[in-house]
């Protein structure tokens, strides 16, 4: 493909590689750096998900026989690691952030274009880090969380490398927070009011706020713990005067803002699907951003309940309880707003509009599941049971992932220039919806009963739901396949999807697929009216168009 | 390496940039670095005041802070923020010579910091893992100590750049310059947080 590029400031390209190769170089291009957290997010998501099997195949029976214990817990720690610091946040902040945002501020590229991609090539050699550690004396085996004082007595060595290589990824994801920061608040096209940006900017600002508040809490945090294991302090070691509950205060208060990382940039995505497959203007644009700050400030402020069974106060059950139940308010407000978006509307169900629907069903259910979590005596009877497993997979997977697929196939047309095949991605949702929710629905009846999380062995009695669970797994993981073929198929035989196919209003859709290097060839155009569909929808296309 | 161009004043942008053209946001993306760093020290201070609160010491456990050095040390860093202002005047007035003169002050002063703090890490009655509070403040200040030693190498390497007539950073690139004094002004106010919570409280 030969671009016509515009002169301008930014520094010459000329070095750089073309064709797919600029994919594997150390490319500035906010789209390239998009892509390539994209792919290498979706590759991490495979082994993340082959892990998650191996975890279905040993829990198919109530002994521990399909891999040896100690395994299964370093399984279980690279499942939850993998998925949740290489798939979802670098995909839903990364991926689609560095993608979209230029475009939707106007900007030619993001604020930081090397930071940015310094951003993207930590995560590969961290990644690798972390699975390399498995075949190099075992990897961690103390869970997502690393819990001292299991962390320190586990075995050192994986413990130490499942340490730096969340370090890594944590400074990727700062130095990504800064960036989005300074594109959205300084990188603005002029005359491009805030409130007139897309929603999805709404989302990637509070997002921001939240990872550069809370991640270097989690750095700092895990420093000490490394003392701990390599220099025999006692910062979190009981039996030598430490404190374990102070490492379980500063691990959530970034663990639970990194619910909203991974979340708030997919409630972004869906709030710019929903109003093109619907033909319909995104109901309450002013509420959407003050429900996003709104979860903001409260998403920092409720860490602590993930630990009502840790010998807390009863004035800090009383407090963390009430903040959690308060955020069921903004998301409440969102979902209504999701709805009326969708009320009378032109729907029309392609793949993109399916996931999304299957999002908002997902995540209602995650929700309610959450807000009884935050309640104390409720909390107490299941907690690190199978039901925090089940709402916990119905807020990631129902939630972030869904959404994920819903943006590949929406944007898709605009990576590539090539439309996906819609009856095969319909195909994909229906197996993943399925799957998903016999995985995972069974979990809630697991955890009631009294099923342990994170143990390979369990009471016969749970065999028959354990064996259904894996059944849904296993059509999880078949949904991979459909999805699989028509990327390659369509990236190779694909219909031409020409510049708009969507007929979105949306900056992005306003330029050529795949857009050029600079974005436009000519000046950026002002959209200040992002989700005007509607009865006048044709003419404002055209006017925008010209 | 921006250019403003005056337009007629639209309603909302002051700026009336087009959109070629923007104004210089990377010590905005510093203050943003900043406020992340500055998080990390919070977590520490956090734990320190919680472990404070919350763990007893033991009978035997030896831990025990002087005043005179790290009081002799607040003052050593106050001061070099001051000379590091006083540089950046006299960068503003192109007096590149007197510039130089007060960033090497103020690099000595770093240096000087990191002597009196080692001077002091070798006299301390306790060592990393003798007990809780002894490995928190190892922990701290050492954390602070490798802020202040990239801050005094950085110090050297904007004062190598202030040299006339070959070094990049002048009163028409003053951007290197000011990031490094933000960054000099922020590790100083840290210490001053750190000196009030681990020996004034």
């Amino acid at each position: 493909m030969t671009i016509s590029l515009k002169p301008s400031n930014s520094p010459p390209e000329k070095l750089q590689p073309t064709g797919w190769l600029k994919y594997l170089s150390f490319s500035l291009d906010h789209k390239v750096i998009g892509l390539q957290y994209l792919v290498c997010g979706f590759l991490f998501y495979l082994i993340g998900g082959s892990l998650a099997g191996a975890i279905r195949i040993e829990l198919i029976s109530p002994i521990s026989d399909f891999m040896p214990r100690e395994v299964y817990n370093q399984v279980l720690t690279l499942h939850g690691t993998i998925m949740i610091f290489l798939w979802i946040v670098p995909v839903v902040n990364g991926a689609f952030g560095n993608y979209l945002i230029p475009f939707y501020v106007g900007a030619r590229d993001m604020a930081f274009p090397r930071l940015n991609a310094v951003a993207f090539w930590l995560i590969p050699p961290s990644g690798l880090m972390l699975i390399t550690s498995y075949f190099i004396n075992g990897a961690a085996q103390s869970g997502w969380t690393a819990y001292p004082p299991l962390s320190i007595t586990t075995p050192a060595a994986g413990q130490i490398i499942w340490i730096l290589s969340v370090l890594l990824l944590g400074g990727s994801s700062i130095f990504g927070g800064i960036n989005f920061i300074a594109t959205i608040l300084k990188l603005r096209r002029p005359g491009l009011k805030l409130m007139q940006l897309p929603m999805y900017c709404w989302a990637m600002l509070g997002t921001s706020i939240l990872v550069v508040l809370s991640t270097p809490v989690l750095a700092g945090t895990l420093i000490l713990l490394s003392f701990d294991i390599v220099a025999h302090t006692g910062f979190f070691n009981p039996s030598l005067g430490g404190n374990v509950i102070v490492y379980q205060h500063l691990f959530w208060f970034y663990s639970h803002p990194a619910v909203y990382i991974m979340v708030l940039p997919a409630f972004g995505l869906v709030s710019e699907i929903l109003p093109i497959h619907s033909r319909k203007p995104l109901f309450g644009y002013t509420t959407m951003v003050f429900s996003i700050m709104g979860i903001v400030v409260l998403g920092l402020v409720v860490w602590a309940h993930h630990m009502f069974t840790s010998g807390t106060p009863p004035w800090m059950r009383l407090f963390f309880t009430i903040a959690t139940a308060f955020i069921a308010v903004p998301t409440g407000i969102k979902f209504f707003n999701w709805v009326a978006t969708l009320w009378g509307g032109k729907i029309s169900l392609n793949a993109a509009m399916l996931f999304s629907c299957g999002f908002i069903i997902n995540f209602v259910l995650g929700g309610i599941t959450g807000v009884a979590l935050a309640q104390v005596p409720f909390d107490v009877h299941v907690h690190d049971t199978y039901f925090v497993v089940a709402h916990f997979h119905y807020i990631v997977y129902g939630g972030s992932v869904f959404v994920i697929f819903s943006s590949i196939y929406h944007w898709f047309p605009k990576f590539t220039g090539k439309m996906l095949n819609e009856n095969l991605g319909r195909f994909h949702f229906i197996i993943t919806f399925i799957g998903f929710n016999l995985c995972f629905a069974p979990q809630h009846w697991l955890g009631l009963n009294g099923m342990p999380r994170r143990v390979a062995e369990y009471d016969p009695q749970f065999q028959l739901i354990n064996q259904i669970s894996s059944v849904g797994a296993l059509l999880m993981a078949l949904s991979t396949l459909p999805f699989l073929w028509n990327i390659l198929q369509s990236i190779l035989y694909g219909e031409e999807a020409g510049d708009n196919p969507w007929e979105a209003l949306t900056p992005e859709w306003l330029t050529s697929s795949p857009p050029p290097v600079e974005n436009w060839e000519g000046e950026a155009p002002l959209v200040i009216e992002p989700y005007g569909y509607g009865e006048k929808d044709s003419n404002k296309i055209q006017e925008v168009m010209k | 390496m921006t250019s403003i161009v005056p337009k007629e004043q639209s309603s909302e942008s002051k700026k009336n940039l087009s959109t070629e053209e923007h104004e210089d946001f990377r010590l905005f993306g510093l203050i943003a670095f900043l406020i992340a760093d500055g998080m990390t020290f919070a977590g520490f201070f956090a734990a320190y005041l919680t472990f404070k609160a919350v763990n007893p010491i033991g009978p035997d456990a030896i831990y025990e802070l002087e005043l005179p050095l790290p009081t002799l040390n607040t003052v050593l860093l106050l001061v070099s923020s001051f000379t590091f202002h006083r540089a950046g005047k006299f960068l503003e007035r192109n007096e590149s010579k007197e510039c130089q003169r007060w960033l090497l002050i103020t690099g000595a002063l770093g240096v000087a910091f990191l002597i009196s703090q080692m001077f002091e890490y070798f006299t301390l009655p306790f060592g990393l893992t003798d007990n809780l509070f002894a490995s928190t403040f190892y922990a701290l200040t050492g954390f602070h100590g490798l802020h202040v030693t990239l801050g005094s190498i950085m110090i050297m390497i904007i004062w190598w750049q202030t040299r006339v007539p070959f070094g990049r950073v002048n009163n028409e690139n003053k951007f290197p310059f000011e990031a490094v004094e933000l960054y000099w002004h922020f590790v100083d106010g840290i210490w001053v947080v750190l000196f009030i919570i681990l020996y004034l409280l």
